[in-house]
């Protein structure tokens, strides 16, 4: 296997899994919304290091350049999704997404 | 053990601690602040692999922008321990094993993929003079797209956010 500094590239896949389940984890545990979104957020920084770690690992800079452009939608998704979250919170009174069953069948 | 050994296993523990602290504590500042650490640590694991514009960007975007909004937002919504919602009781050890199951899964899916062998690692890939040289040549197009979509969302977050419609 490659070596980067001494580092295999199996420590970088197996770190990026662990904290893409520990995001999984706290959308899955948490039941208030604007924690599950930062849960949200921590999914795509995962996948965002394994990309980094692939692009050194193999001397390729368009995987750099892809996270790049992640970065940019991860912001935009932000701002929108907090703004939805405000105007739920003002409907609703909560941001609990126990009470938010209007569209549980 | 080398010195970048030790900096790799710092940052991957403080990276797994505090996303763990993100998710188990009561207080959504304090998931707020752990998620900060988180982000710092991941930043140092881009300047590890060689990528200094990345980590900078990661730092100003995440950080810098992302984080104080969320802030701003926790701030607004006046989220406290008390507002925190009631868990089911078994939820937590359910949780647990299912997100134990999926890294188990995931991990066992990448260790048997075959991986090809690496050109030669160059310290250039992560400069910006490198990455400045393909984003306006191989991804001038989504480049541009990207301000499209910056501008749809700071369109939508205005509308959604505005407290009453002039009809």
């Amino acid at each position: 296997m490659q070596n980067l500094h001494g580092i295999p590239i199996d420590y970088y896949v197996i770190l990026s899994t662990a904290l893409f389940c520990v995001g999984a984890l706290g959308v899955m545990l948490r039941r208030n919304a604007i924690i599950i979104f930062m849960c949200v957020e921590l999914m795509l920084n995962a996948v965002n290091l394994l990309l980094v770690a692939f692009s050194s690992y193999f001397g390729d800079s368009q995987a750099q350049v892809f996270v790049f452009f992640i970065m940019a939608v991860a912001a935009a998704e932000v701002a929108v999704g907090l703004a939805i979250l405000i105007m739920i919170y003002r409907n609703a009174g909560t941001s609990d997404t126990d009470v938010l069953t209007k569209l549980k069948w | 053990m080398s010195l970048t050994q030790y900096i790799f296993w710092f940052l991957s523990f403080l990276a797994l601690m505090s996303s763990l602290m993100v998710v188990f504590t009561k207080n959504a500042v304090y998931s707020v602040l752990c998620l900060i650490i988180t982000f710092f640590a991941i930043a140092g694991h881009y300047l590890l692999l060689n990528a200094q514009f990345l980590a900078a960007v990661h730092i100003i975007v995440y950080a810098g922008a992302i984080m104080v909004l969320f802030l701003y937002v926790i701030m607004m919504l006046n989220q406290n321990k008390d507002t925190e919602p009631k868990k089911h009781p078994y939820l937590m050890v359910i949780s647990v094993i299912a997100a134990g199951l999926l890294m188990l899964t995931m991990v066992g899916t990448v260790k048997s993929a075959e991986l090809p062998g690496s050109t030669i690692a160059d310290a250039q890939v992560g400069t910006i003079e490198k990455l400045g040289q393909v984003l306006f040549t191989d991804f001038l197009l989504p480049f541009e797209v990207s301000s499209i979509l910056f501008l749809a969302a700071m369109v939508g977050a205005v509308y959604l956010s505005k407290n009453k419609l002039q009809s």
